[in-house]
């Protein structure tokens, strides 16, 4: 597929649709397309879209393109652009919703980047904690196999200082997490 | 000072050095810390990127619970940036979006909990120590100065921004680390990169462009004449400290810049032992740095007025350049 492929939906469409998505007032819809994000970005380098494009992007309702950059996905949640954007626009939260709604689309860069954000919501979502031996050992698996080795000494080094688990520690109230995390994905899928 | 405590899944093993060096100085602080029984993971920035009604319902819980055990305290802090900054996003996002508060309530419901945004001050442990507990009741507990120590004051992201409720002086250049450290005796040194990033999950992810974010902070805090960084969040110590090594291997380099929570240098300046505040379990050996920390109080040097030149009548002579 080109990057330049139309999308099906309308621009006000998509617009509104990743706006909706993005809790508070998020103001997307206020860009002036001055580029202190992009400028203030640590990944800014490596996206194939500065947020400031992404976002002209969006305007103009090129869905497919937008959900398949690789922008949101090294987003680092630093909030730099968001403090700095003279028109209060939420952008960090902008690259939260981009990036579920990617996944929700099939419409991704590269697998090992949602993989890393699956693999950790497995965890938590079976031990209502996070558990860094089994998240390293079976992203480094399934994306990076051959890194497996050149990570080892990493992993031994934080098992000799006492840094990392060998077993993932369960939270008592799991069936309680459980029952309010199935209530709140059924409602997001409800969600306009 | 009491204080509803989530300590957070990192704090409990990758980053024991800062939860232990927390608790041995908690005493000395007058800092009574309830932890929230039973709390879940916050979900870091991964679970926001994939369900994004369902994270806040995951930091929702957490909430509810402090809400409910709360007894005499309604200051909710945590030492982990990513943890507290969850907390406070979805408490701050609730309260100005009608819709997601109901629907996580309704999502709490099914768990029967309930919270009432609001109604916890969420707020990180630095900003608890430095602007409730104080600089001059913890420079009272000093009984060992940091003389010598020149101590470059790294805040990461999450903690200055996007700070929801206004608590620190400056989103990108923020003192209170800064002047905590005087306060202890040790030398801030003055450097740019206070807030940069330090890669996040971008080490594990993309490790070429995190490399590149961890060599250019520990280079910066090398160029200013630190003699090691202090840190306030279990990430950011993770990727300066351990893939500080992996940084070396990667561009050939060989940056030894020791990487400790300031709880560990609070607990050194009060008189505790090293082993006590977990110093030793960092990959880049911080004994040789402490060992600079000097008994007596370096003298400063009397600096002597120059008289100024006594303003003669008239212009100034021309100058010939």
């Amino acid at each position: 597929m080109s990057a330049a492929a139309v999308s099906v939906s309308g621009p006000k469409d998509f617009l509104s649709e990743v706006m909706a998505g993005t809790p508070g007032d998020n103001r997307l819809n206020h860009c002036i397309q001055c580029g202190s994000c992009g400028g203030s970005c640590p990944s800014g380098a490596e996206m194939e879209h500065t947020p400031r494009r992404l976002f002209a992007l969006i305007q103009a309702g090129q869905r497919e393109t937008v959900l398949k950059s690789n922008a949101p996905w090294y987003c680092v949640s630093c909030y730099y652009c968001t403090v700095r954007c003279p028109q209060n626009i939420h952008i960090t939260d902008v690259m939260y919703t981009l990036k579920a709604m990617a996944i929700r689309a099939g419409l991704y860069h590269d697998a090992a980047m949602p993989g890393f954000s699956e693999t950790f919501v497995d965890y938590v979502e079976k031990y209502g904690r996070s558990f860094e031996l089994g998240l390293a050992t079976r992203f480094n698996l399934r994306h990076h196999p051959l890194s497996l080795a050149g990570m080892a000494p990493l992993g031994l080094g934080m098992l000799k200082r006492g840094r990392m688990d060998l077993t993932p520690h369960r939270i008592a109230g799991m069936a309680q997490l459980s029952a309010i995390l199935d209530k709140a994905k059924a409602l997001e899928g409800a969600t306009p | 000072m009491k204080a509803l405590f989530y300590p957070g899944c990192s704090m409990q093993k990758n980053a024991r050095p800062y939860l232990d060096s927390l608790l041995a100085i908690r005493a000395d602080i007058d800092l009574e810390l309830q932890e929230i029984d039973d709390w879940n993971c916050c979900g870091a920035t991964e679970y926001m990127s994939v369900h994004r009604v369902a994270a806040h319902s995951l930091i929702g819980r957490n909430l509810a619970l402090a809400q409910q055990q709360a007894s005499d305290s309604d200051v909710l802090t945590a030492g982990c940036s990513a943890c507290y900054l969850n907390l406070a996003k979805t408490d701050a996002q609730m309260r100005e979006d009608a819709h997601l508060n109901a629907t996580v309530n309704e999502a709490l419901a099914a768990g029967g909990l309930a919270y009432q945004p609001g109604s916890l001050k969420v707020r990180h442990l630095l900003d608890v120590v430095c602007h409730d507990i104080g600089y001059a009741a913890i420079k009272a507990r000093v009984v060992k100065p940091l003389h010598g120590l020149k101590v470059a004051a790294y805040y990461g992201c999450q903690v200055a921004r996007p700070d929801y409720d206004g608590r620190w002086d400056c989103h990108e250049h923020p003192t209170a680390m800064d002047q905590l450290l005087r306060a202890l005796g040790a030398e801030p040194v003055e450097w740019s990169l206070k807030t940069q990033c330090c890669g996040g999950h971008m080490s594990v992810i993309g490790p070429e462009v995190a490399f590149g974010l961890i060599r250019r902070l520990i280079h910066g805090a090398t160029q200013a004449g630190a003699d090691l960084v202090a840190t306030l969040c279990p990430m950011c110590q993770l990727n300066l400290d351990a893939y500080q090594v992996e940084m070396n291997k990667h561009f050939h380099s060989d940056y030894q810049m020791p990487v400790l929570y300031f709880t560990q240098l609070m607990g050194l300046a009060f008189g505790k032992n090293a082993g006590e505040l977990g110093i030793g379990k960092e990959f880049v050996d911080a004994a040789p740095a402490l060992a600079k920390i000097q008994a007596e109080a370096p003298k400063v040097a009397e600096a002597k007025r120059k008289r100024r030149p006594k303003p003669s009548d008239g212009l100034p002579p021309p100058r010939m350049e």
